[in-house]
């Protein structure tokens, strides 16, 4: 199954500058996997040290924000775009 | 990274308007030419807005996806730190992204006063301060 990936700003030069991947998978995790595969590099910035998605890194299918479904055990069908926004956040303390 | 001096005196004028609360928003621009020409005020929706920000994903993903419908790259975010140097704090590395600009406007008592632009390291240990120039354009040097 195909799955669309649309990759923020920040995180294209990770993937070759590219806006949108192409992913396998019947769950966002083996879609993430399968792009973390052919982009290694992606990994770094949205996994911690113990593989976990970073906390402020947002994950949407469709509208959908996976927190609010099955988290990375979401499924996902053919068809479907997975949408990651590192959410802007931050602030003086 | 430069910015023409009105969208400058724009993004401090967002950041004196939120005041005392942190403003925030998307830098776009041209990434060839690694200039800011138009800044896009976002909501800051977190409950500690005095020195917290925090913006609704979609609403920024929307925001990002229309401005490169414009043809702009995103360059990075800003946001303020009132009563506060334009240094990056804890908050802000472990938030951050490489690849972007992020620039910090100190407001202080209401009115903007230093401004910095700060980048991720790639190994997310630090953030190290880059250019920020502000331009002026040929037609306003002659007023």
């Amino acid at each position: 199954m195909s799955i669309t990936i649309n990759i923020p700003s920040a995180l294209r030069p990770y993937v070759q500058g590219q806006s949108t991947l192409e992913a396998q998978g019947e769950t966002v995790a083996q879609a993430l996997s399968f792009a973390e595969t052919q982009h290694p590099d992606l990994s770094k910035h949205l996994r911690d040290e113990h593989g976990n998605l970073r906390g402020f890194v947002n994950i949407f299918i469709g509208q959908d924000d996976i927190r609010h479904l099955n988290g990375e055990q979401s499924a996902v069908s053919s068809g479907d775009a997975l949408t990651i926004v590192p959410a802007i956040a931050g602030g003086r303390s | 990274m430069k910015i023409d001096r009105q969208v400058a005196q724009a993004l401090k004028q967002h950041a004196e308007s939120t005041y005392p609360h942190e403003a925030v928003g998307i830098l776009a621009g041209r990434a060839a030419d690694d200039e800011v020409l138009l800044t896009v005020p976002l909501n800051n929706e977190h409950q500690q807005a005095h020195n917290r920000y925090q913006v609704n994903p979609l609403a920024q993903w929307q925001a990002e996806t229309d401005l490169e419908a414009k043809g702009l790259d995103v360059l990075g975010y800003y946001h303020s730190h009132p009563d506060h140097p334009s240094q990056y704090s804890e908050t802000d590395r472990k938030l951050a992204l490489p690849n972007v600009n992020y620039v910090i406007v100190s407001v202080q008592k209401g009115k903007a006063h230093t401004v910095q632009n700060w980048r991720l390291r790639e190994d997310r240990s630090a953030m190290d301060e880059q250019p920020f120039i502000e331009t002026v354009k040929p037609t306003e040097e002659k007023t």
